[in-house]
């Protein structure tokens, strides 16, 4: 066991550290679920992919550093801790940009990964639909083949997507075999969202920002160099990405302690109220816990071990944590907790923010329900 | 960084696994509630020729010349198996104190179990030998663990090495309430797959998995902050492997009686064993409070 970075490693967070105090952006960015805060954003996206800090465990030719997952956690450890932006271009990044690595053709990533990278091209999420939530399989939208035209016509409603009033494509799953039931004859697509018989409407969310859309295709035509993955075998390529979002690559466990040491400041700010002295250690030992959980982890992912059903032990655990966080800096707030303006704003904010969370990526439910039955054994039924 | 255990660490655990599996069964430990010492007769023996005492002591003085990160994954199979010795007690807190493999040790803040079985004695209020205290009688809720009140006059201990023999004993206890933790959910979930009602394995409602499922998430997160500990040995670091690791326990113990139902609320079935040692452990080397509050002065 050996719990020290490395020379080499330490040289890269300092590297990190410096080039963030020198950039990240004040006063911070407004919210980047807006029109005006996703502009903004991008920009901060393209400094980031021309110093090459946007996707540091990228391939250099995508623009990224070839850093090793040990980097990749120092560097979002310092990312955090610099208060730096949230990351418009999560969805493509951090969700779609693994499956591209594992499925894509070279021509695929040739064409599409440093443009996500820089944020040129900015990825939005189709998988749900009005009926298909945590029961994703139940997916209606349809492909219908174009051998004449050598693709596929789209048709059917996406919904929840994030940001996809402002993203330029859509990666998502559609039903391509008719007669197939649930996880079978499903196909996964790459859609520029400026294709004819698209209309994409803004949803206004639980935080006020248009951060959700619908998204509405009426025979869209889309080529067949934007399949990913083979025709009617989207599920299994989907799967590899809900594993990303679930686990390790969406949550990075800098995230939280950066939230508990804010909370922590905030406590002394608010006059070490006693009454609150337990919960608020407890709650920075639960951060601790995950990025100790994380380097566990990560260690058996870096000898070949895969994470597996865990993932879903690491979602629930992250995502009421953050939840954890901000409802004791509202109770530490008190009065002041109430207001939208002002410092605490931002408390309230990330609440709204925070409560996301539990639902999104496969309920906490549905997690549960995984952690039962693949790590636990228990019968499905 | 590479955080995880060796090859060999794994396959000591292993070899000592496989001697509790034989040596201290749900039988062994429930004839300790009965018997004269509370302990398992001849079993101490057998960890002391395997070397598990001497762990920590040099080679020089009789011992293994390890460490805690390897110390900690045998006491987790001590908490899986709710071994009644003293052996957090003697391996990791009293050996590198007292200075050599040949003792036993009894130690804690106030009720010291196996006090009385053992050669030197040790409390918040300094150090004992066994034949000059007296020691008071009290009745654990575990029953295997015999509990005394020292009275006597103690010999002062250097204060540094008893806070570092304090602590080893916290990382201990919370590697024991991780191992115990473990074995009330492994009993739980083996239960819901054959237990049926309305037809079906209970295993298979929601309701019974959401709990499990909690249980399963607390100690994956309480486990590795107790490795941390281990290898780092700071102060902060064991209290919050102990606070977390009582907390996995204390929720475990709860989802376990409640999947299980009323033959969990009975003593003819082996869950009491593993609870009450946990509710005990969550008491002893200082409670969640305590720790929090080692915690808090750290980082607050």
């Amino acid at each position: 066991m050996d719990l020290s970075f490395s020379p080499e490693e330490e040289a890269f967070r300092a590297e990190c550290r410096s080039w963030l105090e020198a950039n990240v952006p004040r006063p911070p960015l407004p919210s980047g679920d807006t029109r005006a805060g996703f502009t903004a954003h991008l920009a901060w996206e393209r400094a980031l992919f021309d110093a090459r800090w946007a996707v540091v465990s990228w391939p250099a030719e995508f623009g990224g550093r070839d850093a090793s997952l040990w980097e990749w956690l120092i560097f979002e450890e310092e990312y955090y801790r610099a208060g730096a932006p949230q990351r418009v271009t999560q969805n493509g990044i951090f969700l779609l940009a693994p499956t591209i690595f594992e499925f894509g053709t070279p021509e695929q990533q040739a064409r599409i990964l440093a443009k996500m990278a820089s944020g040129e091209q900015t990825w939005c999420q189709g998988w749900s639909e009005p009926n298909a939530g945590s029961d994703l399989a139940g997916i209606q939208s349809k492909a219908v083949r174009d051998d004449a035209a050598g693709g596929w016509r789209l048709s059917g409603q996406k919904t929840w997507t994030t940001r996809g009033a402002f993203c330029t494509h859509l990666f998502g799953l559609f039903r391509s075999d008719p007669d197939a039931e649930r996880h079978h004859g499903l196909t996964y697509f790459l859609v520029d969202l400026a294709t004819p018989g698209i209309t994409v409407r803004g949803v206004e969310r639980l935080d006020g920002d248009e951060g959700f859309a619908e998204v509405f295709l009426d025979d869209v035509f889309v080529p067949d160099a934007d399949v990913l993955g083979q025709p009617n075998q989207g599920w299994a390529v989907a799967m590899a990405t809900t594993g990303s979002e679930r686990g390790l690559t969406l949550r990075s466990p800098g995230r939280f302690l950066a939230t508990a040491q804010r909370l922590i400041d905030l406590y002394h700010a608010c006059g070490d109220d006693p009454r609150l002295r337990e919960r608020v250690t407890a709650a920075y030992i639960d951060a601790e816990a995950y990025r100790w959980q994380t380097f566990w982890t990560v260690t058996r992912l870096v000898e070949g071990m895969s994470a597996g059903a865990e993932s879903s032990m690491v979602k629930v655990f992250w995502s009421e944590l953050d939840v954890r966080l901000h409802e004791l800096a509202l109770e530490l707030l008190s009065d002041h907790a109430e207001l939208l303006d002002g410092d605490s704003g931002a408390w309230m904010k990330g609440y709204e923010f925070a409560l996301a969370g539990p639902i999104y990526a496969g309920t906490n439910e549905i997690q549960r329900n995984v952690i039962a039955e693949r790590v636990l054994g228990l019968p499905r039924r | 960084m590479r955080f995880a255990f060796t090859e060999d660490q794994l396959a000591f655990r292993d070899a000592v696994r496989e001697l509790l599996d034989n040596e201290c069964t749900p039988a062994h430990v429930r004839a300790a509630w009965t018997n004269q010492t509370g302990r398992v007769p001849g079993l101490w023996d057998k960890l002391a020729e395997m070397g598990v005492i001497g762990m920590l002591a040099p080679e020089a003085s009789g011992g293994l010349g390890m460490t805690m990160v390897d110390l900690v994954l045998i006491l987790e199979e001590t908490g899986r198996c709710a071994l009644p010795e003293p052996i957090v007690e003697t391996a990791a807190f009293g050996v590198p104190l007292v200075g050599t493999v040949d003792v036993t040790v009894a130690a804690d803040h106030r009720y010291v179990p196996w006090a009385d079985t053992s050669d030197v004695i040790v409390t918040a209020n300094g150090r004992f030998a066994r034949d000059a205290v007296e020691l008071v009688p009290h009745t654990s809720v575990d029953g295997a663990r015999r509990l005394f009140e020292v009275v006597g006059t103690p010999v002062p201990v250097d204060d540094r090495a008893l806070g570092a023999a304090f602590d080893r004993g916290v990382i201990g206890a919370a590697a024991q309430q991780c191992g115990l933790a473990q074995r009330m959910l492994d009993l739980t979930a083996d239960y819901a797959k054959e237990r049926r009602q309305f037809g079906v394995p209970i295993g298979s409602f929601q309701a019974v998995k959401h709990h499990l499922a909690n249980a399963r998430i607390a100690l994956e997160f309480a486990r590795p902050l107790v490795y941390r500990a281990a290898a780092t040995l700071e102060t902060a670091h064991a209290s919050m492997a102990k606070a977390k690791a009582d907390e996995a326990a204390r929720a475990t113990a709860r989802a376990a009686l409640q999947c299980h139902g009323a033959i969990g609320y009975t003593t003819e079935y082996d869950l009491h064993l593993y609870m009450k040692r946990s509710w005990a452990l969550a008491r002893s080397k200082g409670d969640r409070r305590l720790h929090l509050d080692r915690v808090a002065e750290a980082i607050l």
